[in-house]
């Protein structure tokens, strides 16, 4: 079922950029040596962080989950190889900021020993729902770079009918292959983990879309497939430009389809997944492997044997820069991810997390300052997201983000197009994500001012109705006093009355003139007149120890 | 001319009617103007500007009796959005409210130190602050406002305004330095 005459769509824009995957992609994938130390962040994916389930001193052995969480958008993470925890502590993980995330170190003890492993035998007589658990208990994030929880987009929920499930394994930045390399070393998982997020998804048909610059990995999945025996799967070969292998432009090519603004593709039938997820989908269902490991290019102008490495989650970047060779004494650039997406990394101590698909090290660069924008429109001619990347530079340059949304803000993917275009050298994208985390930021500023007006609303509404109660009380006792007055014993209970609260002050005054005589002078009296004016007082004491 | 004093009066009592009817019908409550300034103010209900939470002081600037610029929580953005709303200009923020706080505070109790004397608890607007008499206080942290009204009535001096930390799903990008531009790397 290999349609190479299939009729295939374009989208706006896009890019011809020099690949620089043949350096990086024709040398088989190696194996890293298991590091001593393996540095453990708890926030790998988008969504929150997983929390620490072992305590230092722990012993756990390769695959055993080392942290989970209860939130939906998350993932577990687990044990890269066997050893002790040594530490478990904040500390920088790669982000573009560098931020401190709580990390677990483990200490290989060189044994390298699994835990027990629970394969599904069949996964054709397993439902959905056990197989989307297995998904998520393996840790499974998507491995393209985006790090968003693979079980959730297992989860169509019941409105959604999935026409097509989508491979994505065009991998269309520059200088990445490690999508490549795993296509033509491991063409079978990669079909397994087809079928089983079919059969998951209950999807009518499943492409697996590769870009014409790997004829190789087309080849190997197509001999995979006819090994099989199986035609389940349809393999597409989509022209090579960037940025194909966006999720919404490979649908455009794929199939005509627009992703609605704002929506999401199973909005329109469609479900995507990288190709490397697919494989590792397969480990953990056939295997019952989790994700401790993978696929990584290291690559760029100062490496001196780019490659592709396997490497354990946590393993330190310097690690896998040796293992493939640094060009000494030049000043270099370490980034993570491919040259038009990627981040740049400050130290090369940090760790490798899962979505880390390329480390990249290029001599130190110059920056070219930022001119003014002379509105030559290129940016606009290449934008795969048909927006306006100058109206949105100008408004989020002027801090307008209401107006920067009218734009369409969130339908930019940061593919950086415009950026590589723009003749004036402004980083338009690094606007964009500085817009965006703005308006996210506001929009929680301003769900946390709801909450707050909502709370001080009930704390006043709450105080107001006390306030009425004991109004109320002393309102029904007064009135019982009048009904008492007029009950004829009335004259004797008000002097009584009056008659011990002039004997109390006086106790009182007398006890604190001379605290040794503090003893009350007429009890009786004093506990009768205690208990008619006391309700005068509860109210106060109530509404206090109420709020 | 009998005809048409008769004619008037009638089409003015049927107007007199509808436009009676449509005053209950239609009957507005609360001033929306006064909800859409709500809306705007932070809710820190910190009373920096004087009065006794956001929502008295968003009625104060309806009524023209406050200045827009009394909102040192809210800072420029919300001066800027509430002169947008009530088409007057935009001015710096009134030094004699406060200042504008570089970063997000918000209240921690010293739990060695705390004696439990719920002052604290009375003091909090929005019920941030968790405790009983003689028990150890607490403050539920994503709920504080950082208004810090609960910090004068503290006998013991046990409460402490401390930086919110930033984790990856609430870090910002910062503003790009026009002089760096764009990295030759990417080029």
């Amino acid at each position: 079922m290999n349609s190479v005459n299939r009729k295939l769509w374009k989208y706006n824009g896009g890019l011809h950029l020099e690949d620089h995957k043949t350096c990086s992609n024709q040398m088989e994938s190696r194996e890293l040596p298991m590091p001593k130390r393996l540095t453990i962040p708890m926030q790998q994916h988008i969504g929150e962080a997983a929390h620490p389930i072992v305590k230092v001193g722990d012993k756990v052995l390769k695959g055993e989950m080392i942290a989970e969480s209860s939130a939906r958008v998350s993932a577990p993470i687990h044990a890269p190889t066997s050893g002790t925890i040594v530490e478990i502590a904040p500390m920088p993980m790669p982000h573009p900021a560098a931020l401190d995330a709580v990390t677990i170190i483990l200490e290989s003890d060189g044994l390298d020993q699994w835990c027990e492993l629970h394969p599904i035998e069949n996964y054709r007589h397993v439902s959905s729902d056990e197989l989307r658990d297995r998904i998520r208990d393996a840790g499974i994030v998507g491995l393209g770079g985006a790090g968003f929880p693979s079980y959730i987009k297992l989860d169509p929920g019941q409105h959604f009918a999935i026409e097509t499930l989508i491979l994505n394994g065009a991998e269309c930045e520059p200088y990445i292959t490690c999508d490549d390399r795993l296509m033509r070393e491991r063409p079978e998982a990669i079909l397994d983990g087809a079928r089983i997020m079919r059969h998951a998804l209950h999807a009518k048909r499943c492409i697996i879309a590769i870009e014409d610059n790997k004829p190789e990995a087309f080849a190997a999945l197509e001999r995979a497939q006819s090994q099989s025996g199986q035609a389940d799967i349809e393999l597409v070969l989509v022209p090579t430009l960037y940025p194909t292998g966006g999720e919404r432009q490979l649908i455009k090519v794929l199939t005509g389809k627009e992703v609605p603004s704002q929506g999401r593709t199973l909005d329109i039938g469609i479900i995507s997944h990288n190709v490397t997820t697919a494989a590792t989908i397969a480990d953990a269902v056939i295997d019952g492997i989790p994700l401790i490991n993978r696929m990584i290019t290291v690559t760029g102008e100062s490496i001196t044997t780019p490659q592709n490495i396997r490497a354990p989650i946590g393993a330190p970047i310097e690690a896998l820069l040796d293992f493939a060779g640094r060009e000494n004494g030049v000043e270099t650039q370490l980034v993570m991810g491919g040259p038009m997406m990627g981040i740049s990394l400050n130290s090369a101590s940090l760790p490798v997390i899962k979505t880390s698909n390329c480390f990249m090290l290029q001599p130190k660069q110059p920056t070219v300052p930022e001119s003014p924008c002379i509105r030559c429109g290129e940016c606009a001619v290449v934008c795969p997201a048909e927006l306006l990347p100058q109206q949105l530079y100008w408004h989020s340059r002027a801090r307008e983000f209401e107006k920067v949304q009218d734009y369409n803000l969130f339908d930019c993917i940061e593919c950086g197009c415009c950026s590589y275009v723009c003749p004036s050298n402004i980083p338009l994208v690094h606007y964009y994500r500085f817009a965006k985390t703005e308006v996210w930021a506001q929009e929680r500023e301003k769900e946390a001012a709801n909450i707050a007006r909502m709370r001080h609303e009930h704390r006043q509404a709450r105080q107001e109705k006390a306030e009425l109660e004991k109004q109320e009380r002393m309102r029904k006792k007064k009135a019982a006093l009048k009904d008492k007055e007029k009950g004829g014993t009335d004259d004797a209970a008000k002097k009584a009355a009056i008659k011990a609260a002039m004997d109390r002050a006086k106790a009182k005054r007398e006890a604190n003139q001379n605290p040794e005589a503090a003893a009350p002078t007429d009890v009786p009296s004093q506990e009768a007149a205690a208990t008619e004016t006391q309700p005068a007082t509860i109210p106060e004491s109530t509404s206090k120890s109420e709020s | 001319m009998f005809t048409a004093t008769i004619t008037l009066s009638l089409l003015a009592i049927i107007f007199g009617l509808i436009l009676g009817y449509a005053a209950i019908r239609f009957k507005i409550d609360s001033d929306p103007v006064v909800d859409q300034i709500d809306a705007i103010l932070p809710q820190t209900q910190c009373g920096q500007c004087s009065y006794p939470g956001c929502r008295p002081y968003a009625e104060a600037i309806s009524s023209g009796e406050a200045d827009i610029n009394r909102c040192p929580p809210g800072g420029e953005s919300t001066i800027q959005a509430l002169a947008d709303l009530l088409g007057v200009d935009a001015k710096p923020l009134d030094p004699e409210a406060g200042e504008v706080k570089p970063e997000k505070l918000v209240a921690v109790i010293d739990e060695q130190t705390c004696i439990g004397c719920t002052l604290c608890i009375q003091a909090c607007p929005v019920d941030a602050i968790l405790g009983a008499a003689k028990q150890m206080h607490t403050i539920i942290g994503p709920e504080c406002t950082g208004c810090e009204l609960c910090l004068p009535p503290c006998p013991v001096d046990c409460i402490l305004m401390v930086p919110v930390k930033t984790d990856a799903n609430h870090w910002k990008w910062p503003f790009p330095n026009p002089d760096a531009g764009l990295h030759e790397a990417q080029r």
